[in-house]
């Protein structure tokens, strides 16, 4: 009866009113981002690199125990691409199979960070008082131990062998690196804090009886966690980088962890002779925290109203 | 100026004992035989046990051993190692050509960095601008044993420019390419921060009123602009000659360096424990004065910045 045309003119209208509304800052961030060059090569190599992580059994046939020793060292040809290493395994499979465990270190690493430093920072910076001036100067002391020397100590004191599981060999590497890696976002964290705590909201959750559970979690948190993420993602390719200086250093991951550290560590006594060894490994692994520090720093770019 | 210099020595005390505990009760409280492997392949006699044990409190709680440690290190000494070196004269042994080896990678980064942030200031949106962000950025993601091996290989082996190892004799020529190595990360920072110092002043009051007045542009960039930008530049290479000073493990090892970097790598590993110890306390009381040193330096180039 009631023909059902009138609805349609309505719905042609609504784009045009779409245009003009306001855009939370997110979207506005989403709308730069899209738009950098930086961004979309950061992203896609980034994309890359997991995709290799995840499912390394997409980009190779071969598996990292799939050696022949009579090939040993031999250079780059249509057949290996990347050529062969000490033990005759195939270093191009290496390298794709390396991705997971130098990955796995700097993210995880990056999330115990984020959870240490972040919970200090928030409670040091919203709170005040005696307590900032204990969490700050805990901060002052970690902060003083070199992150590599202290790794170091901390893995030299922990030796691992080649029975050890490889996630417990991981799991170590990445509690040496938070451990001693947490007053940095601790800091940012608390200085983020500092600002948005005396905000009206705030202070309006405040005069509402608002707890400081709820405060926190509800008003502050949300307000002050954008830098912070954004150095997190940053620090990632740092931690990828602590990670293979520590393995190529011999203290890291061990031997049954295929990783790029490891490789470029084997590589060093032959680098003379086989340099292919040496290089293939390095390039990933620089490709790979180039990825994360970009990644970084357009989301900072794009976050920071300053810069616009 | 008094008063803050000594609330700022009177901070660093617990800096200093927070510190030194930590890298102590790693070292030495943690599971593991302090004599295994010490005495080759028979177990230590019990003597040499007993003797051992006295001479470092090993049966004290861990608190009381420390005490005693840091009463000792107050009195200037700084221990005997398990082969009876004295850790004062190792340490003052290996400094003179770590301290060298800074020099020259702060010259680096003085040369080069502020060189590139200079000319990549200068014309924004260039071609050199764009060159020094892309080639900042490169050098950032490759980690510093990536870059150190590479350029062993080439430099050193390959066209033998310079000599790949430096081994006991620490001359200035032997240590450009560790040096060079060593600064790459930091001078691609300072390139970075003297470009956006020196594009930001440029648009500052001061430098339109130097124009105004008729003043020729070397003078209005030489002496106006220059100055004011290069004041965040000269404190962060400040901090980072402070960092430099406490050895680099990995640039050291690779070149051979007899520096503290390898010093102390090299009793991390062996689990000399007063060696560590020592140096570490070494280098955070240096890390700690030159940062200190620094501030003092920011408050006379820039009086807006007072310690009153």
């Amino acid at each position: 009866m009631a023909d059902p045309t009138p609805p349609v003119v309505l719905e042609v209208e609504a784009p045009a009113a779409t245009e003009t509304t306001v855009r939370t800052l997110g979207r506005d961030a989403w709308h730069d981002l899209v738009r950098k060059p930086t961004f979309i090569i950061s992203a896609v190599l980034f994309l890359f690199f997991v995709t290799i992580a995840v499912v390394p059994s997409l980009f190779t046939s071969l598996t990292p125990t799939d050696c022949d020793l009579a090939l040993s060292r031999q250079g780059p040809s249509s057949a290996a691409w990347f050529g062969y290493d000490n033990n005759g395994c195939d270093v191009y499979t290496h390298t794709i199979y390396g991705a997971r465990a130098s990955i796995m270190v700097g993210v995880l690493t990056a999330l115990g960070v984020l959870i240490l430093g972040g919970v200090a920072g928030t409670v040091a910076g919203f709170y005040g008082k005696a307590t900032d001036t204990l969490v700050s100067r805990l901060g002052d002391i970690f902060f003083g131990i070199p992150l590599l020397l202290g790794a170091l100590i901390v893995l030299v004191s922990f030796p691992g062998n080649a029975e050890t599981p490889e996630l417990v060999t991981i799991s170590k590497v990445v509690l040496a690196l938070a451990v001693l890696g947490w007053p940095q976002i601790m800091r940012i964290t608390r200085s983020s804090v500092l600002q948005v705590r005396s905000a009206d909201y705030v202070q309006a959750a405040r005069a509402l009886g608002a707890g400081g559970a709820r405060m926190i979690l509800k008003h502050v948190v949300p307000n002050s966690i954008a830098p912070v993420i954004v150095v997190a993602t940053i620090a990632i390719g740092g931690y990828i980088a602590a990670e293979a200086t520590l393995s190529f250093l011999g203290v890291g991951l061990q031997p049954p962890v295929v990783s790029w550290g490891l490789a470029i560590s084997r590589a060093q006594d032959y680098v003379r002779t086989s340099p292919h060894m040496l290089l293939f490994p390095a390039s990933a692994l620089s490709l790979c925290v180039l990825a994360f520090i970009m990644l970084g720093d357009a989301i900072r770019d794009a976050l920071d109203p300053k810069l616009r | 100026m008094g008063r803050y210099v000594t609330r700022r020595l009177l901070q660093m005390i617990p800096v200093v004992i927070g510190t030194t505990f930590i890298i102590y009760a790693l070292v030495w409280a943690l599971p593991g035989d302090p004599f295994a492997g010490r005495c080759g392949a028979r177990p230590c006699p019990p003597a040499y046990v007993q003797a051992m044990t006295d001479k470092y409190n090993l049966d004290d709680p861990l608190p009381i051993a420390y005490v005693k440690y840091l009463g000792s290190l107050l009195q200037g000494d700084f221990g005997e190692t398990f082969q009876g070196l004295s850790v004062g004269e190792e340490l003052l042994r290996a400094y003179p050509t770590t301290v060298k080896l800074a020099l020259v990678a702060i010259a680096f980064e003085i040369l080069i960095g502020i060189g590139a942030g200079i000319l990549a200031g200068l014309r924004r949106g260039s071609f050199i601008d764009n060159l020094v962000l892309v080639s900042t950025l490169v050098v950032v993601s490759i980690p510093v044993f990536v870059i150190g091996s590479v350029l062993q290989l080439f430099l050193g082996m390959r066209w033998g420019i310079f000599p790949a190892t430096v081994g006991g004799d620490a001359s200035l020529y032997n240590l450009i390419l560790p040096g060079f190595v060593l600064a790459s990360l930091s001078l691609a920072y300072v390139a970075r921060l003297t470009r956006t110092s020196l594009a930001e002043n440029r648009r500052a009051d001061y430098v339109r009123t130097a124009i105004a007045k008729g003043l020729p542009q070397r003078r209005v960039i030489g002496i106006h602009t220059m100055r004011n930008s290069l004041i965040p530049v000269i404190t962060f290479i400040g901090a980072d000659f402070g960092a430099l000073l406490g050895g680099a493990i990995v640039t050291e090892g690779i070149f051979n360096v007899p520096g503290v970097g390898n010093l102390i790598f090299r009793s991390i590993t062996t689990r000399d424990g007063v060696m560590v110890t020592g140096a570490v306390t070494v280098l955070v009381l240096v890390f700690l004065l030159v940062n200190l040193l620094v501030d003092l330096i920011y408050g006379w180039l820039d009086p807006r910045i007072s310690h009153g």
